[in-house]
């Protein structure tokens, strides 16, 4: 057996020529919530799409491993059938696909199965009651339309119905007002547990009052200046991240 | 990673109906075309006089006229190269069993008894110049329709052709309306009976199976008043590389309050140029609706036209090009008000990508005094790559003010994010591009019968397969 996390080791991203990512050392296990805090242009974005693949962020240096498989080495949906989530910060829309069927069509090349449309109807619905969203939502082309809450909410629900191992929330709570950030950090607890490892991306500590996270660190102009417990997280969000200025 | 490469070869790898017969004909005209020529065609399918000097005047016509200077090239067709008439072995049947073997299975082969057994009213199948097959639902025929091929028609209905041949699209229209009208053989002739809702749709499918033949159907439909019909027509042929041409002359009349709805799946092999007239009138209260795919095709030429000249009457063009490596897709609409509180609505959808194009053309004239006319118009362009490109050249000749135009037009290219969004959801690049096709031209496939849905699909699907290496 290999290690059952999501380890990066030393990670150096390059986007467009420039160096944002100077070194990132960060291990998840499952089980695990972390939070991975920073102010505006700190790199953590840039970490998420990394993670994932996205082909405009150039990995230079250092590796990350998912349940010790070398991630860097795949195409990005080869990641996503590893068991890597990303909620992104900005979702794509995708006219004349109901959402419905572009999460099956997902699920079953996650899952490498054919499921048959009644069975995962009947589990769609399930997780859409879950996140207390309209079954209405399933016709709906993917994320036209939508407002910011029912982007991030499907989302969630994405992850949901995907059952990644280790899902990246990517600003999940940005541009939500407080109930809508009520709901999906509701939802997002829902869906936490000893079979899923996830690092939550945020600017801001609101989220964490919803989902705690075991482990909190910081990023600054592309490095983890520190790491602690959810003390950590409350200390930022009385003093600032000017307590933290890297020399 | 989603830089999209160079596609397979197409022609090889991908179209699925490349596949040909052995050229088997009772009769073929030399090649090339003279006045000879057209007498010969006539004298075979023994035709009245006026339809041979209707003929001869088309051709003069044709002789005389030059080549259309805008739109596509078509500097390239060698009108001497081709053969113009050619009549496949056997005789006209409504029964497969006495189709010759070889053509019968290539139309099994593209799914057509099949599709007559499950969920047609009735087929015409078309071989060459001439229909080999033709056949209507007992019941159907038992309340008045009918559906033949035209030279049928002629024989059987000639009042009626007489009446409506070349009365909306004379050939004068244009260099290959008058082509067509010259040399003419095969297509629909449709009359429905003032009421008669014929429920299924009617099918034609045409196929060219020889080398530098041309096929130059003419199909009439005549919907009386408060009747219903939905014509089907779909065209394959082999791959070859020289070109044949086609060439057809649509003509619909919807009499009061009638509804005729005319879906087109057009798929030719790569090496056929595809110019065709298709126009429509609309009287009183009557509905066209024009539902036109064009997937396949070297060069399409085609703007479907409705003329709306009582009130109330509406027309549709819905329509979507899928323009590949070497494709050239120029399609459209066009509309006339002739009358007040007409409507109409035109949809255009197009897909280009390995360096294909894709035009939309179209015309929008409302005249003078034809108040309270809606109308409204969406062109929307997805390009998949930077060696592809569309146009839109929307024209509108308003001639009165209580209208109400709407027109929108879209061109969209396939960001690299949607297609990390859509990976980043376990779908390759391929798959991904797929699915963003079919979304885009989801709202021209939800108007055809699930079974061509599902075909249409399949086909789109087809064509989007090595758009990534």
């Amino acid at each position: 057996m290999g290690e059952i996390m999501l380890k990066i080791e030393n990670l150096h991203v390059n986007v467009e020529g420039k160096e944002i990512l100077k070194g990132i050392n960060l291990t998840i296990k499952k089980g695990e919530i972390h939070a991975l805090m920073g102010p505006n242009g700190s790199g953590k974005s840039t970490l998420s799409f990394a993670l994932m693949g996205h082909p405009k962020y150039k990995i230079t240096k250092g590796s990350v491993k998912l349940d010790g498989k070398n991630l860097l080495e795949m195409e990005v949906n080869e990641r996503a059938k590893s068991g890597l989530f990303l909620s992104f910060q900005y979702p794509s829309e995708i006219q004349g696909v109901s959402l419905a069927n572009f999460l099956r069509t997902a699920y079953n090349e996650v899952k490498d199965v054919k499921i048959n449309v009644m069975d995962f109807m009947k589990m769609l619905y399930e997780k859409m009651d879950l996140l207390k969203m309209n079954k209405e939502f399933a016709k709906r082309h993917v994320n036209v339309g939508f407002s910011g809450g029912e982007k991030k909410r499907t989302e969630i629900l994405q992850m949901a119905v995907l059952q990644p191992k280790y899902a990246v929330l990517d600003e999940t709570d940005s541009g939500l007002d407080i109930d809508a950030l009520k709901i999906v950090a509701e939802g997002v607890k829902k869906l936490v547990g000893p079979e899923l490892g996830v690092l939550i991306i945020t600017h801001y500590q609101r989220i964490l009052h919803h989902v705690k996270p075991d482990k909190v660190h910081v990023l600054m102009s592309g490095k983890i200046v520190k790491s602690g417990s959810y003390k950590l997280a409350e200390e930022i969000e009385k003093k600032g991240y000017k307590i933290l200025k890297v020399s | 990673m989603t830089k999209i490469k160079e596609v397979k070869n197409y022609l090889d790898t991908e179209y699925k109906y490349g596949f040909k017969d052995p050229e088997k004909f009772s009769f073929k005209t030399k090649k090339g075309l003279n006045e000879d020529i057209i007498k010969q065609i006539s004298k075979i399918k023994n035709e009245p006089e006026w339809m041979l000097d209707l003929r001869l005047k088309a051709y003069r016509h044709f002789k005389d006229r030059i080549m259309p200077k805008w739109g596509a090239d078509l500097s390239k067709i060698k009108f001497d190269d081709i053969y113009y008439y050619g009549k496949p072995e056997g005789e006209q049947t409504d029964d497969w069993k006495n189709v010759p073997k070889d053509i019968r299975n290539t139309f099994d082969r593209l799914g057509i008894p099949e599709a007559e057994k499950k969920f047609l009213a009735g087929v015409g199948a078309q071989y060459e110049s001439e229909v080999i097959y033709h056949n209507l639902k007992k019941d159907l025929q038992d309340k008045g329709v009918v559906f033949l091929d035209m030279d049928g028609g002629l024989r059987e209905y000639a009042e009626l052709v007489k009446k409506y041949f070349g009365k909306l699209v004379p050939y004068t229209d244009n260099k290959f309306a008058a082509l067509n009208t010259a040399v003419w053989s095969g297509g629909s002739f449709i009359y429905v009976p003032s009421g008669v809702k014929v429920d299924l749709p009617l099918q034609a499918y045409f196929r060219i199976n020889a080398k530098n033949i041309g096929q130059f159907e003419r199909t009439l439909i005549i919907a009386d008043k408060g009747s219903y019909v939905h014509y089907v027509e779909g065209c394959t042929a082999p791959v070859y590389t020289t070109d044949s041409l086609h060439s057809a002359v649509v003509e619909l009349f919807a009499l009061e309050g009638a509804t005729i709805r005319y879906t087109t799946i057009q798929n030719w092999s790569q090496n056929v140029y595809n110019l065709v007239t298709k126009r429509a009138s609309a009287e009183k209260n009557a509905r066209v609706e024009w539902i036109d795919g064009n997937l396949g095709s070297k060069v399409t030429m085609k703007y479907p036209a409705i003329i709306l000249k009582g009130e109330k009457a509406h027309g549709e063009v819905i329509s979507v090009a899928f323009a590949g490596k070497n494709q050239v897709q120029d399609a459209g609409a066009k509309i006339m008000h002739m009358a007040p509180n007409t409507t109409s609505q035109i949809t255009s959808k197009s897909v280009s990508k390995d360096g294909g194009r894709t035009t939309y053309r179209g015309l929008l004239r409302v005249a003078k005094g034809c108040k309270n006319v809606k109308s409204n118009v969406v062109c929307d362009a997805l390009i998949l790559d930077e060696k592809s490109a569309t146009d839109t050249i929307p024209y509108m000749e308003i001639q009165e003010n209580d209208v109400s135009i709407g027109h929108e037009a879209s061109v969209g290219r396939v960001s690299e994010e949607q297609l990390f969004y859509l990976m980043s959801r376990g779908f390759s690049e391929e798959q991904a591009l797929g699915m963003i096709v079919r979304g885009f031209m989801d709202e021209f496939v939800r108007e055809l019968p699930m079974e061509y849905a599902i075909e249409l699909n399949r086909l789109i699907e087809l064509n989007m397969e090595g758009s990534v290496g």
